[in-house]
């Protein structure tokens, strides 16, 4: 019962802290159930991190995943709502205001200014996944030149816009790479 | 603001539900947004480009999931509080079933060496999906020096600190204050929502006096 109110304080306040995406809070969301909570280990969260990128829509609806391994059924279903409920009301109340909006300086002011926050807190998020799943010291050498290689391939092919390449190929190509390179190290 | 909004066509909910329940099952490997834009815009034709442009935006300013949030604009938009909730459920669902399954499988085989090894590859791809969003947008949003005041204690307040609350309640102020809107946009703005209410009253003057006409010859 206990970890459930502290699963449902911390999603629905992560609801409202993630700026700019998902990827904001993932900073936060880690250090609390790995590091304050002790409920996963870094890379039980990197892998349910990951089982998130294999799946359709909105890629942090592997904090089922999370509410699940802490809490059961009741967490999977609780964390869900607490993570989706708070942002989505609050974007349905402003966007009935922002159009009033239209037209006004101080909206693309808002825009503007929230621009270097959003992509200060994406860095932070890529960080947080980042030191476990490509640069890892507790792996051989070879699973972090693999990891950093298999990063580095997918960044480069994003940014030159291969066509065709659908992002959902891109992942199943590192876990492909990762199978035949990792099985053994 | 002088438009009426643009007429929102008619749809019926259990429509807007299949179709985002649709893009919510079907759309692998993140840019959501870009599926969303897709069905939306070019398909169903609900909205034109500029209406799912703003919702997008709303959605990136506001806290929450990009795609999330512009299917809770565009629900609402088209059906009000009941088509905002239809949105959100039916983008949200499969996706949340889907990875659901896929953590009851991880916790049956977390131990096996092979789906270890494939997930530390997923893993570091997904670092490179969202590293190479990260320097898109930045290379697209990042344009003078203010800019940076804000991003690097952005990135180390949470990124080392974990405090997300941080930037959001002391930076979004600073940064909303670097861009604020010159004093003369302002006035020009202010000016010109002036000489629209005037022109209201105007109109609204007009229709009094040819009220007060029509019952003055009518009576007499």
């Amino acid at each position: 019962m206990n970890k459930l109110v502290s699963l449902i304080n911390m999603f629905a306040l992560l609801s409202l802290l993630a700026v700019g995406g998902g990827t904001a809070v993932l900073p936060q969301m880690k250090h609390e159930t790995v590091g304050t909570h002790e409920w996963l280990s870094a890379e039980q969260f990197n892998d349910i991190y990951s089982l998130g990128q294999l799946a359709p829509g909105p890629n942090m609806n592997m904090v089922t995943v999370i509410g699940y391994h802490v809490a059961g059924i009741p967490g999977a279903i609780l964390v869900l709502l607490a993570f989706y409920l708070p942002s989505c009301t609050l974007v349905f109340a402003v966007g009935k205001i922002w159009d009033h909006f239209e037209g006004s300086p101080w909206r693309d002011a808002v825009r503007r200014g929230m621009a270097p926050i959003t992509i200060g807190l994406m860095m932070s998020g890529v960080y947080a996944i980042g030191r476990t799943a490509t640069i890892n010291l507790n792996h051989s050498m070879r699973h972090n030149l693999t990891t950093v290689a298999i990063t580095m391939v997918v960044t480069a092919m994003v940014i030159q816009r291969i066509r065709h390449v659908n992002f959902a190929l891109l992942i199943l190509m590192g876990g492909a790479v990762g199978w035949f390179a990792l099985r053994m190290v | 603001m002088k438009d009426a909004p643009a007429h929102a066509p008619n749809v019926s909910l259990a429509k807007l539900f299949g179709v985002f329940l649709y893009v919510g099952g079907t759309s692998f490997g993140g840019s959501v947004i870009a599926y969303l834009r897709d069905h939306l815009v070019s398909r169903q034709e609900w909205l034109d480009e500029d209406q799912f442009l703003a919702a997008a935006e709303i959605g990136q300013t506001v806290p929450g999931l990009i795609s999330t949030n512009a299917a809770v604009i565009v629900g609402g938009h088209l059906r009000g509080a009941a088509g905002a909730i239809a949105a959100a459920v039916g983008m949200t669902l499969p996706g949340a079933i889907f990875v659901f399954i896929l953590g009851l499988m991880y916790a049956q085989f977390k131990s096996n060496p092979e789906v270890g090894a494939v997930l530390s590859g997923v893993g570091a791809a997904a670092v490179g999906l969202i590293l190479a969003t990260t320097l898109q947008m930045g290379a697209r949003e990042i344009k003078k020096w203010q800019d940076w005041i804000i991003l690097i204690p952005a990135f180390v307040v949470v990124g080392i600190y974990h405090i997300s609350l941080v930037p959001v309640a002391v930076l979004v102020p600073i940064a909303i204050q670097f861009n604020r809107p010159e004093a003369k946009e302002l006035a020009a703005y202010h000016a010109q929502q002036a000489s629209y209410h005037a022109q209201l009253a105007e109109h609204h003057e007009e229709v009094a006096a040819r009220h007060a006409a029509a019952t003055a010859e009518s009576s007499s």
